[in-house]
């Protein structure tokens, strides 16, 4: 997109009625590095790919557990989602405290929302600058949140945001439909197949435990997160699918 | 400029306000229109909370025909005791909230537990402003194929049981309950049990009427019965012509 002269503060309008700051918001999600969600009927898949600035450098973390039952991977400035991780923490720790139960995952990204939206109509903020995919087991069954510096968000069965996070979603859109009677190492698989799509035109760029974390929550199942060697069972299917050519139908393994 | 200097009548009107003294900020301390006890048991298939329709206004029996038994959800139920008006301000609270979830419009309802851990976290917070809500509750629901009873009380004190009771009904009633109580008790066994309990109150709280409530949370929903009358029996030789045993001396 190019610059223009509306788009210098979040409380101008451009003629034809867009908010430019928060589309250039949302442009610094697609910087950050790709994460992956999935649903089934009793769990809630990430995955992720970390970067580093350099060899020397620990990888930029992607995964934050909010409470038992909620925890989200991050697309952009992760300085503006480790605020917001700190808002829902407080938030699931203050519900929790008051009603004896669970927050409900609905009402927790409804309130991150407006606190997005917030930030889109003073003169004096500017927007996040990060996306959240956010997974959680509640009442109602698991749920995959996606959350947008524009303040909208939306319920998923799949999903993917981040650099390269089409590639991903068109292996999603092929399989989604299977995810909800596969088991969970089918749903961890195919979490891993779709961000191994946004790094497959990458030459020197493969998962690894070093760049690659997941994390599960469901029924019967914390909010856990998986990396550096425990992540290594969920990568060997991507070995698998090296060796035979790219089938979204192929989740009978 | 002229300075005026004020008149001797003027200076006189005149007062420090290092030296004024103002009445403390004070809130109730003691409660004025109250209710009762309130009596409650869980059963395998249910919760039963019992109440009586007074409020008594001290020693007056000022209202007889009050209900202190509410219906919160369709799974939760409340029974209070204590100031009246406090009473209806916890009762105006609970709408708030429920109106609050129904705003939502998403499938998540408050469970009994969640209202019981609600209505104590409010009556502790205003406990510690020295201003409390001065009653005792019991809180009651199914939900789940689960039965749940709790009380909360005007300090902010919470516990779940399978009996429970508030005011003269600890003393008199739980025994009456505690050896009434079975895991496998139903609901329609729990109104009988409940029914004998505030006999006895009647026939020793003085502060109670003979017309009772009688709520249940099941798995059809909440019900709320209208006021009855328990049969009482006045013609034991000691209500006749009363005396206590101890009386031995003639002065």
């Amino acid at each position: 997109m190019f610059r223009n002269q509306y788009d210098t503060d979040v409380t101008t309008f451009s003629p034809q009625g867009r908010l430019h700051q928060i589309e250039y918001a949302q442009e610094a999600v697609k910087q950050g590095s790709a994460v992956v969600g999935v649903r089934n009927k009793n769990y809630a898949v990430l995955a992720t790919l970390k970067r580093t600035t350099s060899d020397l450098a620990s990888t930029q973390k992607k995964l934050f557990p909010i409470d038992d039952h909620i925890g989200m991977a991050i697309a952009g400035l992760t300085a503006d989602a480790r605020l917001l991780s700190k808002y829902m923490r407080t938030e699931c720790l203050n519900y929790k405290y008051v009603y004896e139960c669970p927050m409900p995952l609905s009402r927790l990204v409804l309130r991150v929302a407006d606190k997005h939206q917030i930030a889109t109509q003073r003169v004096s903020k500017r927007p996040f600058g990060v996306g959240l995919l956010i997974i959680g087991y509640d009442q109602q069954g698991p749920h995959l949140y996606e959350t947008s510096p524009s303040g909208e968000y939306w319920e998923y069965q799949a999903m993917s945001i981040g650099a390269r996070a089409q590639s991903a979603r068109t292996y999603l859109e092929k399989v989604f439909e299977t995810l909800d009677n596969c088991s969970l190492d089918q749903l961890c698989r195919h979490a891993v197949l779709a961000l191994r799509e946004t790094v497959a035109a990458l030459k020197d760029m493969e998962l690894s435990t070093k760049n690659c974390a997941l994390a599960i929550v469901g029924k019967d199942l914390k909010f856990t997160i998986y990396e550096d060697e425990d992540v290594l069972p969920y990568l060997d299917v991507v070995q698998a699918a090296s060796l035979q050519p790219m089938d979204g139908q192929s989740s009978t393994l | 400029m002229q300075l005026r200097i004020p008149s001797a009548a003027v200076k006189a009107q005149y007062v420090d306000p290092t030296q004024v003294v103002v009445d403390p900020v004070r809130h109730t301390t003691s409660p004025l229109v109250t209710g009762g006890s309130v009596v409650g048991i869980r059963c395998c298939d249910g919760v039963v909370i019992a109440a009586d329709t007074l409020a008594s206004y001290g020693s007056m029996a000022r209202f007889q025909n009050l209900s202190r038994l509410v219906k919160v959800t369709d799974n939760c139920l409340l029974g209070g005791g204590g100031e009246i008006s406090d009473f209806q301000e916890i009762q105006r609270l609970l709408e708030n909230l429920i109106t609050k979830d129904f705003c939502f419009n998403d499938e998540h309802t408050q469970s009994p537990r969640s209202v019981h851990q609600y209505l104590g976290r409010v009556l502790y917070a205003q406990r510690s402003r020295l201003n409390p809500l001065w009653n005792s509750l019991l809180v009651g629901g199914y939900t789940a194929g689960q039965s749940f009873l709790g009380m909360v009380d005007l300090y902010g004190t919470t516990f779940e049981s399978e009996v429970l009771a508030t005011g003269f009904g600890v003393l008199l009633g739980l025994p009456l309950l505690r050896k009434a109580y079975r895991p496998d008790l139903t609901v329609q066994e729990g109104i009988k049990v409940v029914e004998d309990v505030y006999r006895v109150l009647f026939y020793r709280d003085a502060r109670s009427i003979n017309r009772i409530q009688v709520a249940t949370a099941t798995e059809a929903g909440v019900t709320i019965s209208e006021p009855y009358s328990l049969e009482t029996k006045w013609d034991f030789k000691g209500f006749v012509n009363p005396r206590s045993p101890y009386d031995e001396s003639t002065w």
